[in-house]
């Protein structure tokens, strides 16, 4: 599956609380929450992300709270992908497990700049600065977690597995 | 090969020896989730179709973020999380009154011992590893299925091993040794690894402090951040334990990824400037920065050790008139041994607030929200940009003994500063 957009480039150790800060955690909803991603970074960000658009970021991305509060804002303002040098572990876990796609790439997040246009190829993991013409390969999924991906995330995977895969 | 502390746990619960790396499916022996966290989590495991959580005795529900409820949405969250535990006739679910902050309350009641695999919908899960049992942070679908099944997936995680030597100074405590600890790693310094705290610094170390180091793990990316049981855990336990633990010690052959020894006789009380834990400076580093409001609490330092500092340094004295300071007690258990002890009478003497236990202004929520270019001295643990307040506020992190002294000069101080003698 490819997926093609414009890329929003950020820092390294991008927090849950810059992402989504607590005072919104009195929501729930992707939708809800979408509005307010990455507020305290640039208040009209929300409003400028469209439908399909890529964050690029450095290294821990995700860092802090275990809110999913954080992946499931940046999945409801339309964000397809995080390309990051590396992720936060609760982070990646949630952002897996909700279906948001999140690819490790330390050249692609140091290469990319604001704007370019990057497509992503789910399968191969090949990443395309359309811009520049450039072609980076990020880290292959351990098995593990393409399994919670083919499934469709964590919980549609849990009923397979008890269900044996009546689901 | 020998294992390490986090290594040897796991590997009890699997039955079978581990290595890091390993993906592994461990049952858990608790299963934690908050005010914020249960909602997703519960209509997550709505989803998954079991009817029944795995145990009800291992399900704990905790709404202490925004709670009492500070607005309607907030109400409506933690009536989701009443009615589940409720319908799931959940036996430790923590209704105001009989609440504390997640990270202080369930120690304290006894629910985690040595030797367990706790998962909670919160990163400051970690916390528990101070007692010698291996606890983690997660989001609110992994906990689902935990909740659902009692097992969770995940991967071993190397060691890092940190060894504390010397004597500290004076007013130096674990806020102090884990604030240094972060500067010197960074914020990912320990990213997907467990933390070992060891040494004879940390032997002489408090439990209250220990809570503390523990806690802020995560705050150096940390997986867990654990602590081997001794005679000062073992004291501890005898009070608060409710079942039979297991002790479990690292190997003297087990594989640690990485070892720092630090000297902790060099350690000054430390304050982690905006907007990184890692941020850290020596108290005497500091320069003159005036503060608008210092807050003493949270399930970093809202222990009753912390109490017994903080008002140590503010008896006698009195809070800056530019200063609010607010104090909140980690639960209710130590909020009656605040009142107990007069401790309770010292702060309001002082000119402090004092409020029923919650995370509140920790992380933004309520209780003491910052303005536009506010400053605040916090015994929290994080100091990200716009955690406690508007995007321009400052939250400078430190122990309860720098937060006391700073609240009575109303700039970032030391108690080395304030005049002598001591009540
Ligand atoms: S006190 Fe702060 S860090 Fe601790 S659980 Fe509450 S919000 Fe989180």
């Amino acid at each position: 599956m490819k997926l093609t957009g414009k890329a929003w480039v950020f820092g390294d150790n991008i927090d849950t609380d810059v992402i989504i800060p607590a005072r919104r955690l009195n929501m729930s909803t992707a939708e809800e929450l979408a509005k307010y991603v990455m507020e305290d970074l640039d208040p009209s960000l929300a409003g400028k992300i469209e439908p399909g658009d890529i964050f690029v970021a450095g290294k821990n991305f995700g860092c802090g709270s275990s809110r999913e509060h954080a992946p499931l804002a940046l999945k409801g303002a339309g964000v397809a992908c995080v390309i990051a040098e590396s992720f936060a572990r609760i982070f990646y876990r949630n952002a897996i497990n909700i279906g948001l796609p999140i690819l490790e790439s330390p050249e692609a997040a140091r290469r990319i700049r604001q704007g370019d246009r990057v497509t992503v190829d789910l399968s191969t993991g090949i990443i395309t600065d359309e811009t520049t013409g450039e072609q980076f390969q990020s880290e292959p999924y351990p098995e593990f977690i393409l399994q919670i991906i083919r499934a469709g995330g964590l919980i549609a995977k849990t009923r397979q597995d008890l269900l044996g895969g009546a689901a | 090969m020998g294992m390490t502390l986090a290594e040897a746990i796991l590997a009890a619960h699997v039955g079978a020896p581990v290595h890091p790396g390993q993906l592994i499916d461990v049952p858990v022996d608790l299963v934690l989730a908050n005010d914020i966290t249960a909602p997703i989590a519960i209509r997550e495991f709505e989803k998954i179709g079991v009817g029944k959580v795995f145990d009800r005795d291992k399900v704990v529900l905790v709404p202490d973020h925004f709670t009492p409820n500070k607005d309607i949405p907030s109400a409506e969250q933690c009536q989701q999380v009443r009615l589940f535990a409720r319908r799931q006739e959940l036996t430790h679910y923590f209704e105001v009154g009989r609440l504390g902050i997640e990270h202080v309350l369930l120690p304290e009641q006894g629910l985690v011992v040595p030797g367990d695999v706790v998962v909670g919908a919160d990163s400051h899960t970690c916390t528990y590893g101070a007692l010698g049992a291996f606890a983690t942070g997660m989001g609110s679908t992994d906990i689902a299925v935990a909740m659902a099944t009692g097992r969770i997936w995940m991967k071993v995680p190397p060691t890092f091993r940190f060894i504390y030597r010397g004597e500290r100074r004076p007013w130096v405590g674990g806020k102090d040794l884990i604030l240094y600890t972060i500067g010197k790693i960074g914020v990912d310094g320990a990213r997907y690894m467990a933390m070992e705290f060891t040494g004879p610094a940390i032997e002489s170390l408090p439990m209250d402090d220990r809570f503390t180091m523990s806690n802020m793990a995560i705050e150096a990316g940390g997986k867990a951040g654990l602590i081997a049981v001794d005679d000062v855990t073992r004291a501890y336990l005898a009070e608060h334990a409710r079942r039979p633990y297991r002790e479990f010690r690292s190997d003297p052959d087990a594989v640690f990824a990485e070892t720092l020894e630090i000297d902790v006789s060099e350690i000054e009380p430390q304050v982690a400037f905006p907007h990184l834990p890692s941020n850290t400076r020596p108290i005497s580093q500091v320069g003159n920065i005036p503060i608008d409001q210092v807050v003493i609490g949270s399930c970093t330092n809202g222990r009753i050790g912390d109490m017994r500092l903080a008002a140590e340094i503010l008896r006698g004295r009195s809070v800056h008139p530019n200063v609010r300071c607010i104090v909140i007690p980690g639960s209710q258990e130590v909020m009656r041994q605040m009142i107990r002890e007069g401790l309770a009478e010292v702060f309001l003497d002082a000119g402090a607030a004092i409020s029923t236990p919650t995370c509140g202004p920790c992380l933004g929520g309520h209780m003491g929200i910052l303005a536009a270019g506010e400053r605040c001295v916090s015994t929290t643990n994080r100091n990200f940009i716009g955690r406690m307040g508007h995007r321009t506020s400052e939250v400078y992190l430190a122990g309860p003994a720098v937060a006391a002294a700073s609240a009575v000069l109303g700039r970032i101080a030391g108690p080395d500063e304030l005049p002598a003698p001591w009540a």
